[in-house]
């Protein structure tokens, strides 16, 4: 391979010193002996957007020296579509779909967050009957299974770790069935809605997440077993990415970062919702600040998240047939899905209703589906601890039906912050490790 | 002590400094009364987003104030009252007396009106106070109320003490024509990014931030997007022969 002379992205004469080069691949020899030529040892390499180790859309500008960093920064806003736009342009109902859309491997804390910040407004935060809320837990709590699973994957996919990658993906899959049984999609459910849940679970989905929890309570040991005390492992992650308590606090980083301070902060336990009191779990924590420890609390939190869920199934075991939405019919959306012959679609059930039965009905569902209903002029703030950490929906409502303002507060984002602290001065393979150990999601990043 | 002879008295015109009983404590007024007025921030017209449809059923005559909630007198409630107490003296020891415009309690959560000029200083005393110990910001959040005079941009702060267990949110405002507000990142280093984001997305200038620059939008972007004078965009799509129009200009409930 030749070197590229002209880069489209960074002509040379755009920049102001040194000379551009375009690496694409299989051209080491060329670019090594070009870069001797020019008798400097530090580099400035733009590691991204598009780069398998980078979570996704990602670009890493950092400065070299020989193989350590002296710089290290990020440019984001490459996934960035105008969610929180989009959703003052629909109804507070629909505005779930679309946030559920932005941290993909975390769909049903987006809707949480938004949907309890919903509630609050709507004074409806004590009306919202009991299996709704089991079920977000449920939800949730198989969730942060999911993106602990995909956390731990990928990360160790970036140091070489293939199996792990594979065995974790292969788990995750099991937590998307579940997902798909439930909800009907694996993600962008837009599940969770403004007043309990949009259905109730579906028959036999109580044997399946039973199922689940015992091939899982066979499965999770194994990957202790693989890692914990693999010494590659063990010396790729320990004392890399380091961040004291000082730092999560000065940065604002929560979550699995914060706990591996040894700081057992979770939103769970100290600021409960959607009734997490009542479940019975601990909160894990490390010592180390670095991303071995970050690892070992996700490993752990995935442990709890099993007894929380199987919390969860007992209770609903006992709530068959319950409502899963709030009584006021001027809130509850007024219909349940059901399979038909031409396939998935309003219940008939729902259908005799409002077109024979009740006229009040008819007036509801017609409003509710075209207008939607309104919320109280207002701003609510209700964070949920998400795998990454606190996430939070500012919502603003004008009385309307549509949000005035929906802005969220993801954890990738600010945690990401953290990069430069975590890898300047390392190694530049060790960027990769501490950008894992953060575990950013670029499509809640960028929103 | 004699009693005073009638004529002994200073002279008092009511409605002045000099009137001492306007200064006795029980006539001293809790908050100013301009802080428990609602806030009207717009007038909503007319029940359908579009104007102009040819709406003959009378609704498009509707005229209704957007009131968010006003002001609230004390007691606050619960650990509120706490909280302010604790913050007007830490307040008062700093010299900033006259920070906060105005206090609402809604739905349980507490929001502190800030005077943007003693913003910084505000961030400082509740970062510090040990009585407060706000040590944590979750960032920025912007809002674009156009219809609100003189104080169309917000910049909405979420405050958590971790220590005291406790949510507090501070809000600054200034106008479209004077979009300063100044940077709490010498405080809050987390807020880099997200005053970085406000900025993007509405145009507020964060004075001493120390890179204000665009962060999610390309650098050559122009105009602010969450602003509410930005279109939404979009293109309208046909289906099966009828056009839907892009979602900003379809005919909606407002």
């Amino acid at each position: 391979m030749t070197q590229t002379q002209s880069d489209p992205y960074a002509q040379s004469s755009e920049t102001t010193s040194g000379k551009v080069f375009t690496v694409t691949g299989q051209d080491w020899d060329t670019v090594a002996s070009a870069v001797a030529d020019e008798g400097e040892e530090r580099i400035v390499v733009n590691m991204g957007p598009q780069h398998p180790s980078t979570h996704g859309v990602l670009r890493l500008i950092l400065e070299l020296d020989g193989e350590t960093v002296t710089e290290a920064r990020c440019g984001i806003g490459y996934l960035h579509t105008g969610i929180e736009k989009n959703m003052e342009f629909r109804s507070w109902t629909q505005g779930v779909t679309f946030c559920t859309r932005m941290d993909y491997l975390s769909p049903f804390y987006n809707e949480a967050t938004y949907v309890l910040g919903v509630e609050r407004l709507l004074d409806i935060e004590d009306d919202i009957p009991e299996k709704a809320q089991v079920m977000r837990v449920l939800l949730m709590e198989l969730n942060r299974i999911s993106s602990h699973l995909v956390a731990i994957a990928t990360g160790g996919m970036e140091i070489g770790a293939l199996t792990v990658m594979t065995v974790g993906f292969r788990e995750r899959e099991l937590v998307l069935d579940l997902f798909e049984l439930i909800t009907g999609l694996r993600m962008n459910h837009a599940f969770i809605r403004p007043g309990g849940v949009s259905q109730d679970l579906p028959p036999g989905a109580l044997d399946e997440i039973r199922d689940f929890i015992a091939l899982m309570k066979k499965r999770l040991p194994e990957y202790a077993a693989l890692c914990n005390e693999n010494p590659i492992f063990k010396a790729r992650l320990q004392g890399v990415g380091h961040l004291d308590l000082a730092g999560c606090m000065a940065l604002g980083i929560t979550g699995p970062v914060l706990r591996s301070t040894g700081y057992p902060w979770d939103l769970r336990k100290s600021q409960p919702y959607s009734g997490y009191e009542d479940y019975d779990f601990d909160v894990p924590t490390w010592d180390t600040a670095d991303s071995y420890g970050r690892f070992r609390i996700r490993l752990e939190e995935m442990h709890q998240s099993l007894k929380i869920v199987e919390q969860c199934a007992d209770r609903l075991a006992g709530l068959e047939g319950a409502p899963v939405m709030v009584a006021d019919k001027k809130i509850a959306w007024p219909s349940q899905l059901a399979i038909g012959a031409d396939g998935m679609g309003n219940s008939l059930d729902h259908i005799r209703h409002i077109m024979g039965e009740s006229m009040e009905a008819l007036i509801h569902h017609f409003k509710l589906v075209t207008e939607g209903f309104r919320v109280p002029p207002g701003q609510a703030y209700v964070p949920v601890e998400s795998p990454r950490g606190e996430l939070g929906a500012h919502v603003v409502s004008d009385g309307g039906t549509r949000p005035f303002r929906a802005h969220f507060r993801d954890p990738s984002f600010t945690n990401l912050q953290a990069t430069s602290v975590m890898s300047e001065g390392g190694m530049v393979a060790d960027v990769i490790v501490a950008v894992a150990s953060l575990d950013p999601v670029m499509g809640g990043v960028d929103r | 002590m004699t009693p005073k002879e009638p004529g002994e008295f200073d002279e008092v015109t009511p409605g002045t400094e000099d009137d001492v009983t306007d200064l006795m404590p029980e006539n001293v007024l809790p908050v100013e009364p301009g802080a428990l007025e609602p806030e009207v921030v717009d007038v909503r017209r007319g029940m359908f987003g579009v104007h102009g449809s040819g709406d003959t059923s009378g609704y498009g005559g509707i005229v209704r104030p957007v009131v968010m909630p006003s002001g609230t007198p004390k007691p606050y409630g619960g650990w509120f009252d706490e909280v302010a107490a604790a913050f007007e003296s830490a307040l008062t020891t700093a010299g900033i007396t006259s920070a906060i415009e105005k206090v609402v309690v809604h739905r349980g959560e507490i929001t502190f009106f800030i005077r943007r000029g003693d913003l910084l200083q505000v961030a400082k005393t509740l970062r510090d106070d040990p009585a407060l110990r706000f040590e944590f910001c979750s960032g920025v959040s912007g809002v674009h109320y156009p219809g609100d005079k003189d104080r169309e941009l917000h910049a909405v702060y979420h405050l958590l003490s971790m220590t005291h267990n406790r949510r507090i949110r501070l809000e600054v405002t200034c106008p479209d024509s004077d979009p300063h507000i100044p940077s709490v990142v010498s405080v809050y280093p987390t807020n880099d990014w997200h005053e970085r984001e406000t900025y993007d997305f509405f145009g507020i200038i964060f004075d001493g931030h120390p890179a204000l620059t665009r962060i999610e939008m390309p650098d050559d972007w122009p105009g602010h997007p969450q602003r509410k004078d930005y279109p939404l965009g979009g293109i309208p799509v046909e289906y099966k022969g009828a056009t839907i129009p892009p979602p900003d200009t379809r005919r909606s409930y407002t």
